[in-house]
């Protein structure tokens, strides 16, 4: 089945009693056994519910893997994913990982013994030297947030598999429309899927897949015994948002694609990241691993006073945190998805106070370029 | 202001623009901010969200604490507050809790290099000989599941602030309605707010309520850091749950009180767990709080063979995990709720082939009876 067949029929068989095309929203927080012996497949909702169930399986088929399970939030799905670890593992991770991710690491998971190493992971040579005997696992996000890194994932993760680690990618940016790690040899796939995947600004929520059948049951444990599930109307938002996952893609990073050319053509900004241009470095490698670029990029203005300009001017792009949804959303890394960052490490990170980074939404891309040359350039 | 009072006004609106008396779903996950350094509050919905925020209010004005949290589950809850402590850290914990905190403790948090001993809390000589040099806190079900042994929280609030130990109350069986944990001591209470806070057997959540400020923040640190929280939906949801927490409760307090009599005269039935009885080993302390017994009842039945009668053929009691709600629920924990704990704990404690444990909601009492009166009987 093709991805656009399958994101409208593999979450979503018809309901079998009434023939509802659309997934009922159980809200039962409990299910009546009918033997003492045999329980059914349900029991209590935090352990299985079907709505939630449905998507589970939607996320996983569209990721390649045999096991999807869905939390409360990014965080929640990424720190339930921490917790197959033990203290004294030590993990590799690229070092401009998102925020959120990098303050449970060096505060949270630092107090019980987790140990971690922030590499430049577009280099494996980086890579393969932090590499210790106790390391467990990588930890990757390519494109990365908001430098646009890339990580040749096919490379990072036979590398992995020599040592015996774990790989973990983060693909919130790509979505499995234009990237499937679990197809590169990765192990584990987490997604905030509050972003591309949901698509519409409206739900938190996050996933974790993987097609190792242990690994899948640990997860599912841990899962089940942490509780961070997602409620099922939530879950039910979740399903229909991914019913236009495609659409959604391919308009957005069409609009992308114009906005960062026209944005390298203005005097007032001074560089653009985005892994469709030529002379990004990481450029054949992304085209290698996804089927697109995507649609967020960030670019440098040439001082913190246009910034602030664009920031507080612009009228369609909300300014906001998140990305990925049908709205447009101009974000500043240094202080939203970094500020959980120190002030040295964020320098140190190449992300400056200079630095946007725009989710492109499906506005008509020249309403988008109007609202920015407004005032940028008038 | 009573507990009925603030109960039927969480979430209650002074909005002036629309005049709307409940507390908006806001299904939204970011914000927009009115400009650079600027916030109207709510940034992103993980870090805050007004309908989850209304529901956390709510609940820290129902038990009397500063700040309220709500989360995915009960469960995500009781992780997110294990984020309080560190490898090397000890904690004090009731003997015969829930299953599935026991579960986090030994196959998770153990993991992490956290270690847990395992007391009868309704003892506070027992829980003072627990205590270690690296102890840090208390975790004690107020009313235990499925025995229901009383805890004096007043007593172990007192030892656990001698000692600087966290005094962490499960509250869940009593609600802040039948007692609020933070006025006697203790430092935080948390709830599997799917139970009797949320009440409909509709909705999975937890919720938390903490005293001091100070601890709030960290509360707050992790909540929003790990991110297990509970989605708009399901705050709204819950909110207007716990508008009924006291009718609601009253009314099962009522009925279990019957039953619990109606069962102890039964031929089938052997050792009755229901504090509101006389002979019942909290019974006195509970008594002198005055809110009444709760609405759980936990029974031996005299054969094997009734277990599986009882749980088949009751009608109007429903086979099926979880409790607190309004539909009267069955379930039998020695395979369901406790299936994680060892066998050797379980036979020891009682927890045992015979016993059943009822959650009484909030159907006529004399159809609860008759249910229960012809489950019992032979044939079909």
């Amino acid at each position: 089945m093709k991805f656009a067949t399958e994101l409208i029929h593999g979450g979503n068989p018809i309901d079998p009693e009434h023939g509802s095309l659309s997934h009922p929203i159980y809200l039962s927080s409990t299910f009546a056994q009918r033997s003492m012996d045999h329980f059914g497949r349900y029991d209590y909702a935090r352990s299985g519910n079907p709505t939630r169930e449905a998507l589970e399986e939607a996320v996983a088929k569209l990721e390649g893997g045999s096991t999807g399970l869905a939390f409360a939030s990014g965080m929640a799905a990424i720190t339930s994913t921490f917790l197959i670890f033990a203290p004294g593992d030590h993990l590799v991770v690229c070092e401009d990982v998102y925020g959120g991710t990098f303050r449970v690491l060096s505060t949270l998971f630092k107090g019980w013994g987790l140990q971690v190493t922030f590499v430049d992971a577009t280099d494996q040579g980086a890579i393969a030297a932090a590499i210790r005997p106790e390391t467990r696992a990588l930890y990757l996000e390519t494109p990365s947030n908001p430098l646009i890194k890339i990580i040749d994932l096919a490379a990072a993760a036979a590398l992995a598999r020599e040592k015996g680690l774990l790989t973990i990618v983060d693909n919130t940016f790509m979505t499995p429309y234009l990237q499937r790690p679990l197809e590169l040899g990765c192990d584990i796939v987490l997604h905030s899927g509050t972003k591309f995947l949901n698509g519409h600004s409206d739900v938190i929520c996050g996933f974790a897949v993987t097609g190792d059948p242990a690994l899948g049951q640990r997860l599912r444990f841990i899962q089940n015994a942490f509780g961070a599930v997602l409620g099922p109307q939530d879950c039910w938002l979740v399903l229909r948002g991914l019913k236009t996952l495609k659409v959604r893609m391919e308009e957005s990073q069409a609009s992308a694609r114009r906005i960062v050319g026209w944005l390298q053509e203005q005097k007032s900004v001074a560089k653009v990241y985005y892994p469709g241009l030529p002379e990004h470095p990481g450029y054949a490698i992304h085209n290698a691993q996804a089927s697109g670029p995507g649609a967020v990029l960030s670019f440098e203005l040439t001082d913190y006073k246009t910034t602030k300009r664009l920031l507080e001017g612009v009228k369609l792009a909300a300014f906001a945190v998140s990305l990925g949804g049908v709205e447009s959303i101009l974000s500043y890394p240094a202080k939203m998805s970094h500020a959980a960052m120190p002030a040295a490490e964020r320098e140190a990170r190449g992300i400056k106070d200079t630095l946007v980074r725009l989710s492109v939404g499906l506005e008509d891309a020249d309403d988008l370029i109007e609202d920015m040359d407004r005032i940028l350039n008038r | 202001m009573n507990m009925a009072t603030k109960a039927a006004h969480i979430g209650l609106q002074r909005e002036t623009r629309t005049g709307a008396v409940t507390v908006p779903i806001y299904q939204t996950a970011t914000f927009r901010h009115p400009g650079l350094g600027q916030s109207t509050g709510y940034d992103y919905s993980r870090s805050g969200n007004p309908t989850r925020q209304a529901l956390e209010e709510g609940m820290a004005a129902l038990d009397g604490g500063c700040r309220g949290f709500a989360y995915a589950s009960g469960m995500a809850a009781i992780t997110s507050l294990m984020f309080l402590f560190k490898q090397g850290d000890h904690l004090i914990v009731t003997e015969d809790l829930y299953g599935g905190s026991y579960r986090l403790f030994e196959k998770i948090f153990q993991q992490f290099g956290l270690s847990f001993s395992y007391v009868d809390t309704s003892d506070v000589g027992l829980v003072r000989q627990a205590i270690r040099p690296n102890t840090r806190a208390l975790f004690v079900e107020s009313l235990t599941n499925p025995l229901l042994k009383v805890a004096d929280i007043e007593g172990l609030a007192a030892l656990c602030k001698g000692h600087g130990l966290l005094c962490i109350v499960d509250n869940t069986f009593l609600t802040p309605y039948l007692l609020r944990p933070l006025d006697l001591g203790a430092d935080i209470t948390i709830y599997s707010a799917s139970k009797y806070l949320a009440g409909h057997n509709d909705t999975v959540c937890g919720l938390v309520a903490v005293k001091d400020p100070e601890l709030a923040e960290q509360v707050y640190f992790h909540q929003n850091g790990v991110g297990a929280v509970l989605g708009p939906q399901d705050s709204w949801l819950t909110i207007r749950g716990m508008k009924t927490l006291t009718i609601r409760l009253d009314r099962q307090q009522e009925n279990a009180s019957a039953i619990a009599n109606w069962l102890t005269g039964h031929a089938g039935v052997g050792k009755v767990y229901y504090p509101g009885l006389a002979d019942h080993p909290g019974h006195d302390l509970m008594r002198a709080r005055g809110k009444g017994f709760g609405a759980m009842i936990a029974f031996e039945v005299t054969e094997p063979h009734l277990v599986n009668r009882l749980l088949m053929k009751t009608k109007l009691i429903s086979f099926a995990e979880s409790l607190g709600g309004v539909e009267s629920l069955i379930t039998f924990p020695q395979v369901q709720t406790h299936a994680d704990i060892e066998p050797e704990t379980l036979e020891r404690l009682g927890i045992n082939h015979l016993l059943l444990r009822l959650s009484v909601g909030i159907e006529d009492k004399d159809d609860l009876i008759a249910d229960l009166a012809q489950a019992f009987e032979e044939g079909e």
